[in-house]
């Protein structure tokens, strides 16, 4: 681990301040993933501006969402009332990551903004675009197993490994950022990129923005939702395929509506927006189901060590929607 | 080495039963008094309270921080060697490299001679050359960890790249036999097993692969030493005190007594706390620096220097008459080496032991790699080759339609195989029979995916667990009786954390008739009498052996001592028997004098007695072995392909069982690391570069609480009755067979044959 200054910001504007006087600089939250990049000299930041100290409140929002504040630990929102009630598929999913210690100390923004497992990406003796721009990527060649299918590039095939932002994702999650340039919001599908052929830029985050909280608008039907992880070992293993779902049933057995996204796929949570479109309007049947799945995963692609992972996703997708649909009382 | 072996062979078969330890055997061996009785570990309470002090916890004054730097290439020169901004890092004390590093002999390779200890023969920082990818290619002392770590980070090397052999399947192309493996030979042929096979009713012909685990022990290795002049004391964890001392003095150049290894801890030995790379150099840049030093390897750090199991692929091939009895017994294959290492991992040591054919063919070879030394690793060997084996015979009863416990009842032998010597005990059926009633064997449906419980397959397997008994020679155990009717008995031991001082403990107040509260064993220290390695599941016998030796000696002092004013006396050492705080006539209870009072009425603060352990012949004399039944259910999820390991039983058969809590936990130890092995443990190494790719707990799959299903344990308890207390050593016989149990069981439940470990979901889609 390199030197580097310490500050802890009292608030948003603190921390922002805090920001601009370094050119490397990193926002600190539980500190579960940064750290350890420190440590293997991956992350060199020259200043560490620790955002704990602000605000960490879950509050209500009178339309019936939900507003959780960027510093609020992992464990707190998992173990929420209102997030288990109301969206249990981001309970479900927190609970799947990592193990109790971490969750007692990762932050909900910290979280959004974790970084690949990619091996080569934590080994500097090897090629890694994400580290370095042009350099090349020994993982398209190498081990690949935890790598993507979805929205890889020829420069980068990372995933995301946050299990908490697929459900934010299924959820239309809103993030809120400040900045030098002031606040502002974005989607949270639209938070994180696709590699392309700038890895490196893992968000649309702006210079020195701070993610500050984490809005989940109303979604009655989420009360019927789900997070399904399949990994290599039953605990403290990232997801292989994960999948976080909601669905809404009408009285004929027709999907209302649907809330479906992947993890362990793609370079960044992956709603699966044309599996939705396929079952909005829909009987809620496996053959429909399964005609969703292979409509999400058609652009798919596999490498040498993840292509089991194409048919995995397909296989989980249909899985999860059907256990959905039988406890919404509708046969399938 | 095996000339001597042989001569001893020789010798021991020529001379009478008497002549060995286990001729007449140990009278201790059918007592229950405190033999067996599940004591609680004496350091437990100390390790809770984290009062125990491991080898990276203890300070000296002066004391200097080591940090390692690690070659990025497999094969080369170093080309430039930058260190100057290191040197000039806060804190820093010294950089040491190839340049400076003081001049060093290879350390004597393991079995070269008796208290060898070198995995490697490797140069360690003499020259520009690299060896292997993650080889240390500076070390950095600072007055703190993080001063050090920084310092390391500011070195730049840069490389002559030479071509690299990191490919298994292209070394396996140049596989060599090797002169010998582990000192046994490495073909053995019995008739002619192929031309056996080709006619047999019933074959099965299969290549398994299984991949390079490494160490992930929870301490990490570490050293504390310091030198005074020429004297050299090394804080270490270390399963190998008195050849890490010896091997110490080889490499530096001085003498053996003026070497002293301290290890009361270790956290976690598994074969991998031997003599690496780490020690060497901590005290390398110790004696550079004229300072004490710490090194404390990082999680990364164990991956790149201490090697671990390493990859092999097999074949086994089996062919059977219409009887069910074997005509042919094949185990081949090659397991992946570097050039001078000594671990070539013996997958085909259990199929010279353990079944009976007509004709019989081992063999194995080995590669000549550029990659980091193996080293032993639980059950080396034993446990990959039990899992190609044992997955074998599943398959070959299925061919014949015969229930795989029935097919093995039907090729249990009546003496060793190869060598043709006898079993000094051998109760597998019987560990079987136990093992199935208590499993419920009988309700498994030999049919695959007979059973389902919603998305879940279920399936029953079970294999024959099996590794040798060891006893080492060499070891000597001292008896020191106090004037208050204690004792302390000192031997230069190890605990890794199995109960050796507890066991032991128990044994010597057993044997001297003292009350459990009454006995302390010291351990892990050269300035005691020189123990033997923690290895090959040897220890205990090796102590028991040096303590029956001692005690001997004992009881003929305190008699000499008790004179003819003592109700013993005229008495001679085979007419009495240590009990009640001790000594009194066979015969005659009422002969009786008690320690404090013989050494009162002889002026006596203490006792003093010393004695080496007789030579193990009863490993020669006999084919020595502990045998056991694993039994597995698994759960398949027919979705996914996730694997859950929903029951597990092991039914061991190891002689006489001498602690029966710490002996279960050291078979249950023994099965978790098994269920690794079987399901999730794999080094990722990268062949482009022969570099490991997954050096830590996240990336490299060991189970989790979450994959360890209950498991039970159950044993023959029947002594042998040609070992010290009729005991065996059970430290690796645990994981032997579980991967086949495992395998076996996901093959029940699915109905497919998994032959490359580990057994991942995505086989099974």
């Amino acid at each position: 681990m390199r030197p580097f200054l310490y500050e802890k910001a009292a608030d948003a504007a603190e921390a922002v301040h805090f920001f601009a006087q370094r050119a490397q600089a990193k926002y600190l939250g539980g500190g579960t993933n940064l750290v350890d990049l420190m440590r293997e000299n991956i992350e060199r930041p020259e200043i560490v501006i620790d955002v704990t100290g602000l605000s960490r409140e879950i509050r209500d929002v009178d339309d019936g969402g939900l507003v959780i504040d960027a510093g609020t630990k992992n464990t707190t929102v998992a173990s929420h009332r209102t997030v288990r009630e109301r969206y249990p598929v981001l309970a479900q999913a927190i609970l799947a990551g990592a193990s109790a210690q971490i969750r007692n100390m990762a932050t909900v923004g910290g979280n959004l903004m974790q970084r690949t497992r990619c091996y080569y990406f934590y080994d500097d003796a090897a090629r890694c675009n994400k580290r370095e721009r042009g350099k090349g990527c020994d993982a398209i060649e190498g081990f690949n197993r935890i790598h993507a299918i979805l929205g890889a590039s020829s420069h980068c095939v990372a995933t995301h490994p946050s299990d908490m932002c697929v459900a934010l994702a299924a959820l239309d999650a809103i993030v809120y950022l400040e900045g030098p340039q002031g606040a502002r919001h974005l989607r949270l599908v639209d938070l994180h990129r696709l590699p392309g052929d700038t890895p490196d830029i893992e968000t649309e985050l702006r210079a020195g923005e701070l993610i500050t909280a984490v809005e989940i608008p109303a979604l009655p039907f989420a009360i019927r939702s789900t997070y399904r992880k399949v990994r290599d070992r039953s605990s403290y293993a990232f997801a292989l395929v994960s999948v976080a779902a909601a669905l809404d049933v009408d009285d004929k057995g027709n999907v209302r509506d649907v809330r479906l996204a992947l993890g362990g796929v793609a370079h960044k949570p992956w709603r699966a927006t044309a599996a939705e479109q396929a079952l909005r309007g829909a009987p809620a049947s496996e053959e429909n189901f399964r005609r969703a799945a292979e409509a999400e995963l058609k652009d798919a692609v596999g490498l040498a060590g993840n292509a089991f992972k194409i048919e995995l996703a397909k296989r989980v997708i249909v899985n999860t929607l059907q256990k959905l649909a039988m406890e919404s009382g509708a046969g399938s | 080495m095996s000339i001597i072996m042989d001569v001893m062979k020789t010798a021991v078969r020529l001379a009478p039963g008497s002549w060995l330890p286990g001729g007449t055997p140990d009278p201790l061996m059918n007592k229950h008094g405190l033999i067996g009785k599940p004591a609680s570990r004496i350091d437990g309470p100390l390790k809770v309270q984290g009062k125990a002090r491991f080898a990276a916890e203890v300070s000296l004054p002066g004391l200097v921080y080591a940090s390692l730097l690690y070659s990025t290439i497999a094969r080369g020169r170093i080309a430039t060697l930058e260190t100057a901004e290191a040197e000039a890092a806060p804190g820093v004390a010294l950089v040491m490299t190839y340049r400076n590093a003081p001049r060093m002999a290879p350390p004597p390779l393991m079995m070269s001679a008796p208290k060898a200890a070198g995995a490697s023969g490797l140069p360690i920082m003499q020259d520009a050359e690299i060896r292997w990818n993650g080889q240390p290619v500076a070390l950095v002392l600072a007055q703190t960890q993080e001063q050090a770590d920084h310092a390391v980070s500011l070195i730049r090397v840069t490389y002559a790249v030479a071509p690299a052999v990191t490919s298994f399947d292209a070394a396996k192309a140049k596989a060599r036999t090797p002169e010998n493996i582990l000192g046994e030979p490495s073909s053995i042929e019995i008739g002619d097993a192929e031309k056996a096979l080709k006619d047999a009713a019933f074959k099965v012909d299969l290549i398994y692969r299984t991949p390079r685990h490494n160490h992930n022990a929870i301490e990490l290795h570490a050293a504390t030493v310091a030198w005074n002049g020429d004297q050299l004391t090394v804080h270490d964890a270390t399963q190998m005190v008195n050849g890490t001392a010896w091997t110490l003095a080889q490499v530096f150049g001085v003498k053996e007594e003026q070497v002293r290894v301290l290890s009361p801890y270790v956290g976690g030995g598994f074969g991998g706390k031997g003599l690496g790379d780490h020690q060497i150099l901590a005290i390398a840049a110790s004696r550079l620096s004229g300072r004490p030093v710490r090194i404390l390897l990082s999680r990364e750090g164990v991956y790149r220097v201490v090697g671990g199991r390493t990859t092999t692929e097999q074949r086994v091939a089996l062919g059977a008459k219409p009887d069910g009895t074997l005509a042919a017994l094949i185990h081949t294959g090659v397991a992946a080496t570097p050039t001078r290492n000594v671990c070539p991992e013996q997958f085909s040591f259990p199929a010279r032991h353990l079944y009976a054919a007509n004709a019989i063919k081992v063999a194995q070879q080995v590669t000549d790699m550029d990659m980091l030394a193996n080293i032993f690793m639980r059950a080396p060997g034993e446990s990959v080759g039990t899992y190609a084996l044992e997955c074998a015979i599943d398959e070959l009863a299925e061919a014949m339609q015969l229930d795989p416990i029935e097919l093995r009842r039907r090729i249990e032998p009546e003496k060793d195989p190869t060598s043709g010597t006898p079993f000094s005990s051998r109760h597998l059926v019987e560990a079987y029979r136990h093992g199935a009633e208590r499993f419920g064997w009988d309700r498994r449906d030999p049919t695959p995916r007979s059973r389902r419980e919603g998305e879940w397959l279920i399936g029953m397997g079970c294999a024959t667990a099996t590794y040798p008994y060891y006893r080492m020679p060499g070891g000597a155990a001292r008896i020191r009786l106090t004037a208050d009717g204690r004792a302390i008995v000192q031997m230069a031991s190890h605990e890794m954390g199995m109960g050796t001082a507890t066991v032991q403990a128990q044994h010597a107040a057993e044997r001297l008739g003292l009350e459990y509260e009454k006995v302390s064993f010291e351990y892990g220290d050269t300035s005691l009498p020189s123990g033997t390695l923690a290895g090959g599941s040897s220890q205990t016998a090796s102590i028991a052996a040096a303590i029956i030796a001692v005690s001997e000696v004992l009881t003929k002092e305190l008699l000499k001592l008790a004179g003819n004013d003592s109700p013993l006396a005229g008495l001679k050492p085979d007419e009495v028997e240590a009990r009640d705080g001790g000594l009194c006539h066979v015969d005659e209870p009422g002969r009786f004098e008690s320690y404090v009072s013989i050494l009162k009425r002889a002026h006596r603060d203490e006792l003093v007695c010393e004695a080496e352990a007789p030579q193990p012949f009863e490993m020669w004399k006999y084919s020595m072995h502990s045998y056991g039944a694993q039994f597995c259910e698994v759960r398949v999820n027919a979705v996914t392909g996730e694997i859950r390991v929903s029951r597990f039983l092991g039914s061991f058969d190891c002689g006489r069982i001498l602690n029966a809590k710490t002996a279960t936990s050291q078979f249950k130890g023994g099965i978790i690391m098994g269920l690794g092995l079987a399901l999730s443990e794999e080094t990722l190494f990268d062949e482009r570069s022969g570099r490991i790719m997954n050096p830590s707990l996240a990336e490299y799959h060991v189970p989790v609480h979450m994959d360890v299903p209950a498991i039970e344990v159950i044993w023959t308890d029947i002594p042998d009755p040609h070992s010290p207390l009729g005991a065996h050593g059970i430290g690796e016989i645990g994981i032997t067979g579980v991967g086949a149990a495992v395998a076996n069981a996901v093959y029940n439940a699915t109905g497919k044959r998994i032959r490359e470990l580990p057994i991942t979901l995505d086989k099974l889609l």
